[in-house]
């Protein structure tokens, strides 16, 4: 399930969209979370105040960071919970290995965690010898495909039920052309009950972390987490070191903004809160730097580190809705990915900062109000100081720099590129325009969206 | 040791100290004196939960005894309910042994009425894989229990000492496929909340 790939974000956009009732398809139903989280925002009067107070926690978080991390681990170990540290991802990867290898375990079940999509543990395990299989649906599901996730919420949400059905009667069993998202999810049902009862290992990932009292809480709809958990002998729980949160009652606000963010729902069905490990059994935590540290220390960026995987910057983002999650070449997609990829590697995601309309919807739905798509813009401007962009792009960057941010010129702007597109293809078609790329230019509308409106206004008059 | 050098990184980078701010103030916002029940009801239903007002625990052992059948594997963590394995009897058992359990009947003494969510700890869950494993999960809880929002929830948990707690607020559920909801994912295929209102 390798992100590996030489191809740019424009690139894979333009392979995606070739299929377009599927694009049209992907972008509705994302939408449609993206509705069902305002219909949820707006239910709560206080939502503001609640996005507002969440960012400052963190922010106060990120300001003694190193102070909450010794306080969480000295709390974690008074609770009888094992703490590792990992500088990178080779360091997590080595850690799990070590703690399965020593206790003879080759088969390990694992809870949604993107942190070990960043880290590739599955490959690395694989290439061990061990055997991982994920527990979340979605996730199961992009595993048995051999593809990584494309959604960090909602894993597979690329793919049709019919395309599920297929994996499913190949690898499960089920029906040949069976397409039931019922039966189909019984079927996983059934198959992932015989793992939860077999696995001595479990591996989860990590929502939040609590300074004041060393615990963490799995937030899932399913119930994997805690099966796989309840059941093994051994939890690995992976984190972030951003995950800290200083006191439980944090939990209050935290809890309150993430489903209602990601889903459109009031709350994950299990909430859980792991602070000791059961008897004669044992809890593994490993903090994982990666990155994160340096992020920390990039004054213009650092806010990307508040960011409680929501998704919701994703279901809005015009950007990801019709690219798809897989044309970000990287772990977590979309616009807080496109923040975070370039921090481990500028020059392998030099497209990412790029792939952003910086239309901003991502920062208005963020509930913890990361300055997304300001980060976005800044990243353009340190890449393309650092020498990474390619020329075409940069050219025609700066052209729709300026337009946009003068109301006159965008308007004269439309009409002569709409005089361009009807009368002489070949100016827009040429390889300085990277938008063309792949995919026939639009048919120029014969008047504007401001001409129109303008019309219409005067005769309403 | 990466430990260390961790966190040397994280204490040069960090940048000057920035304040908490006040919670309280979203918990008056939130705070309310009328009964949760109807609102508890109206949000746990809208998220699939079955609930009950009851009166007494013979009510909840009437609606039982119509929903599930005789001979079925059930457990049940409250002494009221005695006609069913108790579970504080079978703590030591493997958690392994649980896989054939039917029905899970639990007392929670906390619940949310904004997101349907019920709290419960090692303590009432008995065995922590009890509420997950089940084919079918019940909760019982009093109407003076219900609080209106996280805030209080919270505020009542305080600094409670527990090896493990959950806020469960339905039966476990997925929208992975094409998002359409499915009850029923990995864990209970159901969540009955019972209300006592007296
Ligand atoms: S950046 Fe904000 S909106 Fe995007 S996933 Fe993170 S918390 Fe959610």
């Amino acid at each position: 399930m390798s992100n590996v790939t030489e191809k740019s974000h424009a690139e894979l956009a333009a392979a995606f969209n070739k299929d377009e009732p599927r694009v049209d398809w992907h972008d509705e139903t994302l939408w449609w979370v993206r509705q069902k989280r305002d219909i949820q925002a707006h239910k709560l009067p206080e939502w503001e105040l609640l996005r507002e107070t969440a960012s400052q926690i963190k922010n106060n978080v990120l300001s003694n960071l190193s102070g909450y991390l010794e306080q969480f681990e000295a709390n974690a170990i008074k609770n009888g919970v094992v703490v590792h540290w990992a500088a990178d991802a080779a360091e997590h990867n080595k850690i799990v290995h070590q703690l399965l290898t020593e206790r003879g375990i080759n088969r390990m079940v694992k809870s949604k965690s993107m942190l070990t999509e960043e880290c590739h543990l599955n490959e690395y395990l694989k290439e061990q010898g061990l055997d991982v299989i994920d527990s979340d649906l979605g996730e199961r599901i992009v595993q048995l495909a051999g593809e990584p996730p494309s959604h960090i919420v909602l894993p597979c949400i690329h793919k049709k039920k019919e395309e599920i059905g297929d994996i499913f009667h190949e690898h499960l069993g089920s029906a040949k052309g069976e397409s039931d998202p019922k039966i189909l999810t019984e079927t996983a049902r059934q198959h992932l009950r015989e793992v939860f009862l077999t696995r001595r290992a479990a591996l989860t990932g990590v929502n939040f972390a609590i300074a004041e009292t060393g615990e963490f809480v799995i937030c899932t709809n399913e119930g994997n987490a805690d099966m796989g958990a309840h059941l093994a002998e051994i939890h690995i729980a992976s984190m972030g070191l951003e995950k800290i949160i200083p006191e439980r009652k944090h939990l209050g606000i935290f809890l309150r903004l993430l489903t209602r963010s990601a889903t459109g729902q009031p709350i994950t069905t299990y909430s859980s809160h792991f602070k000791k490990p059961q008897e004669n059994k044992q809890i593994h935590i490993i903090i994982v730097d990666n990155g994160r540290s340096i992020q920390l220390g990039r004054e213009d960026f650092r806010n990307s580190l508040k960011c409680i995987r929501c998704g919701a910057c994703m279901n809005t983002c015009p950007v990801y809705r019709k690219s798809g999650g897989h044309s970000y070449h990287t772990a977590i997609a979309g616009p807080i990915g496109s923040i975070l990829a370039p921090n481990l590697d500028m020059k392998k995601y030099a497209d990412l900062p790029f792939a952003s309309t910086l239309c901003g919807s991502c920062s208005n739905v963020c509930p913890v109000k990361i300055d997304i798509h300001d980060q976005l813009y800044k990243w353009r401007q340190v890449i393309v100081k650092e020498g990474y962009t390619p020329t075409a792009k940069t050219i025609a960057m700066k052209a729709m720099a300026i337009t946009l941010s003068s109301p006159a010129l965008y308007r004269s702007g439309g009409k002569m590129g709409r005089l361009v597109f009807k009368y002489a293809p070949f100016a827009v078609n040429n390889k300085l325009n990277p938008w063309y790329k792949h995919r026939e230019m639009p048919k120029a509308p014969e008047e504007s969206f401001g001409e129109w409106y303008n019309k219409r206004k005067e005769g309403k008059k | 040791m990466s430990r260390e050098k961790i966190l040397a990184a994280v204490k040069s980078n960090q940048f000057s100290h920035a304040e908490l701010p006040n919670v309280d103030i979203l918990d008056a916002l939130t705070a309310s004196d009328v009964s949760q029940v109807k609102q508890y009801t109206t949000v746990a239903t809208a998220g699939g939960s079955f609930v009950y007002e009851v009166s007494d625990f013979d009510a909840i052992k009437t609606i039982l005894h119509k929903e599930f059948k005789a001979g079925v594997k059930i457990i049940s963590g409250i002494k009221e309910l005695d006609e069913y394995t108790y579970a504080g009897n079978v703590v030591d058992e493997l958690a392994h042994s649980f896989a054939d359990v039917e029905l899970t009947i639990l007392r929670s003494f906390l619940g949310v009425a904004e997101n349907g969510a019920l709290w419960l700890t090692e303590t009432q869950m008995n065995v922590r894989v009890l509420p997950f494993i089940s084919q079918h999960l019940a909760i019982v809880i009093h109407q003076d229990d219900l609080v209106p929002a996280m805030g209080q929830a919270y505020a009542k948990i305080g600094n409670a000492d527990y090896g493990y707690g959950a806020f469960i607020s339905g039966p476990s559920k997925t929208a992975d496929i094409e998002q359409s909801l499915v009850i029923g994912a990995q864990g209970p295929r159901s969540l009955s909340v019972f209300i006592l209102t007296t």
